[in-house]
C-alpha cells in the first residue's frame, strides 16, 4: 500500500482551473519531490491530501484512507506543514511545541528523539518568541511541529522558500534522515536545484503534471542533445545564438547559455563562426541537461 | 567611458545599539547589472533603502544619479524605478490604469505616457491584455509588466527587490532578457535575489554577511578567490561564517 | 461604497428625525377618587393635550404597580388638601423631566384653579443618569467582548494559516473553537461582576432588585453574544472583515435602536419595530427592570424568552454554518 495515492484529482476555483487532473503516488518510506513554479497547483494539491478542501473531482488516499471521506482518520495520520510556517508568532518556540503536542495529545518529552535533531538546533533559543526567529530557525521549528506526534507521513508545502540557501541544504539533510527513520515525505519547491535530493520527482505546471521519475530518470527520459555556451559577452554571445538557424533553442543559464541543437547543427563550426565574428572567447561544450532543462523543454510543449 | 552612478563610502546604518549595515562601500557604474546578494537579516533591504533614498544613513556617505543620499533623497526618488516581489502593480487597476498611474507618479507627460504604454507592450506583446485586470494575469506576466512599469520613466538606476521569487524557469529568463536589454540601454540594474544562479547573470556582485560586505567582483573573480565551482558554493563558505542568521 | 455614502445619509436622517430625546409622550394615570368638575376638565385638557395618552383612572394603591410596569409613565393624583401631586417615573430622567414640565405648563394655563402641585419622583430621586446608563453600557460591553473579539480572534486563525494546522489535526475542530470563546466568557464574567460592584459600591446605584436575576440574564446575552461572534467568524475571511461586519451589524444598531442612547420609546414606529430585532434592546430592558426598578424576576419573564430564543437560533444557525474544511 503506498503512503500517499492520487488519482485523476481535478480542482477549479470559479473559472481558474488549478489542477486538471493530476495523478501520482508516493511509496513507503520515499521522499518525493512536487516541482513546479508559483500558480502550478502545488499548494491546492496540498490541501486536497491534507483533508483540507475537497477536489472537484478524483480521489486521493493516505495510507489507503479516503481523504475526503474518511478525513477525520486522515487527519491523525499525517503531519502538514502549509506554507508561510503558520506556528504562532506571539508564542515563544516552547510554547509553540508544546501546544502542538497537547494538540495532538502527546507531549514534547514523549516524542523528543524523534524531532531531537532537529530540535536541539533551536532549542537554545526556546524562549524566543516564533515572530522574531529567522527563516530558516522558523522553518526548523514548523517541522518540529510538524512531527511532534510522530506522524507516518509528512505533507510539507514549499518549507523552503524564502530561506537562505544555507538553511535550505541544511533542511533537506533533515529531511532524508527523517525519510531513513521511516517516515514518507512529500515535499513541494520551485527551486529545480532540490530535486535532485529527492527519491522521486514529479515536475507540475499550470495544474498538469509533465513528468514523474527518479531525477535521473526523468533527465534520461527527457532528455536531449544539449550544448553550452560560454563567453564574456554572455548577451551578445546568446542573441548571435539565437540567429542561427541551426539552433532551435537557446537560454540563459547561470554564467553560460543552453543550447538545443537542431538537426544539421554542429557546434565547431558555430564555434569557429563565433570567433570570427568578433568573440575571440566563445566556447561551446555538450552537456548533460539539468531539471531545470527538462522542464523548460517539458513547458514548452505543452 | 566610466561613469559611476552609484557610489557609497563606509555607509551605516544603526536602529539603537544594532549596527545592521557596517561601512560598506562600492562603486557601481552605468549600465552595469549589480548583484546584491546576502541572507535574510545580513542588511541588504536595510542598504537598499538607503540607496532608494527611503532612509538616513547614520553615517558615511553616498551618492546616486548624482545625489547625495543624506540630504537629497527627494532627488534620488525621481531618477530611480523600484519593484519588489512584495509590491509592484494595482491588482485591481487594468494594465493600462496601472501605467497611466505610475506614468502619473512619475511626472511623466500624457503624450509620453502614451508613446511608452505602446512600446511597453509591443515589446511584452501585451496589446491584447491592456484591459484585462492585472490581478488575473499569470505571475510571470506580472513581473514583466511591473519591471517595465518600474523603467517608464527612463531611470537611470531600477532597483530589483527579489523580483524573479517563485516564477517558472523559462518567465524567469525571459524577465532576465529584459533585464539584459535594459542594462544594454543605459540603466543600471541594482538586483537582490536568492537564485544563486541567478548571480551570474550579473557584471559584478556583492556579498553581505552581518551588515558588512564579504566578497565583492565579478562572478568568475569570486568563484576563483574562493575556490568555488558555483556562485552558491563561494555563498555557503561564507554564510557559514555568519552570526546573524538567529 | 455602502459604508462611505449611504450611512452617513442614513444617521443624518435618523438623527435629525427620528432619534431625539425629546418627549412626545406621556403615557398618564390619574388618580381621582372625587372628580369633580374642575378634575373632570382637567382631564380632558390632558387628553386633548398631544403630548399626552390618558391612560385611566386607578386607585391609590395601584399607583406603585402601574409604574413599575410601565402601564404609566406618570400618574397624577388629585387630592382635595393637598393639590395635584405628580408622580414620575424616572427610570428614564429624559420623561420624567419633560413630563413634569409639560404637566406644570397645563396646570398654570388654568389660572382660575391654581392648585397645589408637588412632584415626587420614584426609583431615582436625584435623576441620575448614569442608572440609566449603566444597563446600555452592559449591553454594548458585552457585545464587543464576546461577540468582535471572539470573532476576530477565530478568523485571525484563518488568516495567519494556524487554522489549517489546527484543523489537520485529530483534535475535533468545534471543540477548538469553543475553547477559543472560553477566555472570552471568562473574561465578561469577570466584567459583569467589576460593573455591578462599580455601579453599587461607586455610582450608587440602587440595585434594589435581585442579583441572581441581573446574573442570570446577563449570562443568556454573554452566550447570544458569543453565539453571534461564532456566527460571525464563519463567514470572514479576514479580520478586517469580522471587524466591519461586527461594527456594522451589531454595534450600529445596538448604539442606536436599543435605548442604549435614545429611548426606544420615542422612536418613530418603524424604528421601534425594527428595535425589537436588536437582543440588545431586550437585554437593556431586562436589566433596568431588575436593577433599576427592582421588579422580580416574573417581570423580566418576556425578555428572557425573547433572548433564549435568539440565542437558540443564531447558535443553530452558527453550527449550520460551521465547515470542518476550508472549502
Amino acid at each position: 500500500m503506498n503512503a500517499i495515492e492520487v488519482d485523476n484529482i481535478v480542482k477549479n476555483y470559479g473559472e481558474v482551473s488549478a489542477l486538471k487532473g493530476v495523478s501520482l503516488s508516493v511509496g513507503k518510506h520515499e521522499l518525493f519531490g512536487l516541482i513546479g513554479p508559483d500558480g502550478a497547483g502545488k499548494s491546492s494539491l496540498f490541501r486536497i491530501i491534507a483533508s483540507l478542501i475537497d477536489a472537484d473531482s478524483g480521489k486521493a488516499f493516505v495510507e489507503g484512507t479516503d481523504v475526503s471521506a474518511d478525513y477525520r482518520k486522515v487527519r491523525s495520520i499525517i503531519g502538514y506543514m502549509p506554507g508561510k510556517f503558520s506556528l504562532y508568532q506571539d508564542l515563544t518556540v516552547e510554547e509553540n511545541i508544546n501546544f502542538f503536542a497537547s494538540l495532538f495529545g502527546v507531549t514534547l518529552e514523549e516524542n523528543y528523539d524523534l524531532v531531537a535533531p532537529i530540535y536541539k538546533q533551536i532549542e537554545p533559543f526556546k524562549r524566543r518568541r516564533a515572530g522574531r526567529l529567522s527563516g530558516g530557525m522558523k522553518q526548523k521549528l514548523a517541522l518540529s511541529c510538524a512531527l511532534i506526534h510522530k506522524p507516518s507521513v509528512l505533507l510539507l508545502d514549499e518549507p523552503t522558500t524564502g530561506v537562505d540557501a544555507v538553511s535550505r541544504s541544511e533542511f533537506w539533510d533533515m529531511l532524508s534522515e527523517l525519510r531513513n527513520k521511516g517516515i514518507s515525505i512529500l515535499v513541494s519547491t520551485p527551486y529545480m536545484d532540490e530535486a535532485s535530493r529527492c527519491d522521486r520527482i514529479a515536475l507540475i505546471n499550470d495544474g498538469t503534471i509533465l513528468g514523474i521519475d527518479t531525477p535521473s530518470g526523468i533527465i534520461y527520459k527527457y532528455g536531449f542533445k544539449l550544448y553550452s555556451l560560454k563567453g564574456k559577452e554572455k548577451y551578445a554571445l546568446l542573441k548571435a545564438a539565437r540567429e542561427c538557424d541551426n539552433i532551435k533553442e537557446s537560454y540563459p543559464f547561470g554564467d553560460s547559455s543552453h543550447i538545443v541543437p537542431d538537426t544539421g547543427f554542429d557546434a565547431s563550426s558555430f564555434e569557429m563562426k563565433l570567433h570570427e565574428s568578433g568573440f575571440p572567447d566563445a566556447e561551446i561544450s555538450e552537456i548533460h541537461p539539468g531539471i531545470e532543462d527538462v522542464f523548460i523543454k517539458l513547458m514548452h510543449n505543452e | 567611458m566610466n561613469d559611476i552612478i552609484i557610489s557609497v563610502k563606509d555607509l551605516c546604518k544603526q536602529f539603537g545599539t544594532f549596527t545592521a549595515v557596517d561601512h560598506i562601500t562600492f562603486d557601481v557604474s552605468r549600465g552595469e547589472i549589480f548583484g546584491f546578494l546576502g541572507a535574510n537579516g545580513a542588511g541588504k533591504t536595510t542598504a537598499m533603502r538607503m540607496l532608494c533614498g527611503l532612509s538616513y544613513p547614520t553615517s558615511g556617505s553616498g551618492t546616486v544619479a548624482g545625489f547625495d543620499v543624506m540630504k537629497q533623497g527627494e532627488q534620488i526618488k525621481k531618477r530611480i524605478g523600484y519593484m519588489s516581489q512584495k509590491f509592484s502593480l494595482y491588482d485591481d487597476l487594468t494594465v493600462r490604469e496601472n501605467i497611466n498611474l505610475f506614468g502619473g507618479i512619475y511626472g511623466l507627460s500624457d503624450a509620453r505616457i502614451l508613446r511608452r504604454t505602446a512600446e511597453l507592450l509591443d515589446m511584452l506583446k501585451f496589446r491584447s491584455e491592456i484591459d484585462t485586470l492585472v490581478g488575473s494575469l499569470p505571475l510571470g506576466w506580472k513581473q514583466k509588466l511591473a519591471f517595465s512599469v518600474a523603467t517608464l520613466h527612463h531611470p537611470d538606476v531600477v532597483f530589483l527587490d527579489e523580483p524573479t521569487g517563485g516564477v517558472d524557469p523559462i518567465t524567469r529568463r525571459q524577465f532576465w532578457e529584459m533585464i539584459y536589454e535594459s542594462a544594454a540601454g543605459g540603466t543600471t540594474v541594482f538586483v537582490t535575489t536568492h537564485y544563486m544562479d541567478e548571480a551570474e547573470y550579473c557584471s559584478r556582485i556583492s556579498i553581505m554577511v552581518d551588515g558588512q560586505i564579504s566578497a565583492l567582483g565579478t562572478p568568475s573573480q569570486l568563484k576563483a578567490q574562493f575556490n568555488a565551482k558555483t556562485i552558491n558554493d563561494v555563498f555557503r563558505t561564507l554564510a557559514r561564517g555568519a552570526k546573524r542568521s538567529e | 461604497m455602502l459604508i462611505l455614502i449611504i450611512m452617513p445619509i442614513v444617521q443624518v436622517l435618523l438623527f435629525g428625525f427620528a432619534m431625539s430625546t425629546d418627549v412626545n409622550n406621556v403615557d398618564l394615570a390619574i388618580v381621582a377618587p372625587h372628580r369633580t368638575e374642575a378634575i373632570r376638565k382637567m382631564v380632558e385638557r390632558i387628553s386633548a393635550n398631544q403630548y399626552f395618552t390618558f391612560k385611566g383612572y386607578i386607585a391609590g394603591n395601584a399607583i406603585d404597580e402601574e409604574l413599575r410596569t410601565g402601564a404609566a409613565d406618570a400618574v397624577a393624583v388629585f387630592d382635595e388638601d393637598k393639590g395635584m401631586q405628580i408622580i414620575l417615573d424616572a427610570s428614564n430622567p429624559n420623561t420624567a423631566t419633560a413630563g413634569a414640565a409639560y404637566l406644570q405648563g397645563i396646570m398654570m394655563s388654568d389660572s382660575k384653579n391654581p392648585m397645589k402641585l408637588e412632584t415626587h419622583i420614584l426609583f431615582n430621586p436625584q435623576m441620575k443618569s448614569s442608572y440609566n446608563f449603566v444597563p446600555g453600557i452592559m449591553g454594548m460591553i458585552f457585545i464587543i467582548i464576546c461577540a468582535m473579539m471572539t470573532s476576530v480572534s477565530i478568523v485571525r486563525e484563518k488568516e495567519t494559516g494556524t487554522m489549517e494546522v489546527l484543523l489537520v489535526s485529530p483534535s475535533r475542530p468545534l471543540g477548538i473553537i469553543f475553547a477559543k470563546m472560553v477566555p472570552y466568557f471568562v473574561l465578561s464574567c469577570l466584567n459583569l461582576a467589576t460593573i455591578l460592584l462599580l455601579a453599587r459600591f461607586v455610582l450608587d446605584v440602587p440595585m434594589s432588585g435581585n442579583i441572581s436575576g441581573i446574573v442570570i440574564i446577563s449570562l443568556l446575552y454573554l452566550l447570544l453574544a458569543l453565539s453571534f461572534g461564532l456566527l460571525i467568524s464563519t463567514f470572514a475571511k479576514d479580520q478586517a472583515t469580522a471587524l466591519i461586519i461586527s461594527g456594522m451589524l451589531l454595534l450600529m444598531p445596538i448604539i442606536m435602536l436599543s435605548g442604549l442612547a435614545f429611548p426606544v420609546e420615542n422612536m418613530p414606529g418603524i424604528l421601534q419595530a425594527i428595535s425589537c430585532i436588536v437582543p440588545t434592546r431586550w437585554y437593556i430592558s431586562a436589566v433596568r427592570k431588575l436593577m433599576i426598578e427592582g421588579l422580580p424576576f416574573i417581570a423580566v419573564m418576556k425578555e428572557f424568552w425573547i433572548l433564549l430564543g435568539m440565542t437558540t437560533a443564531i447558535l443553530l444557525l452558527a453550527l449550520k454554518n460551521y465547515k470542518d474544511k476550508l472549502g
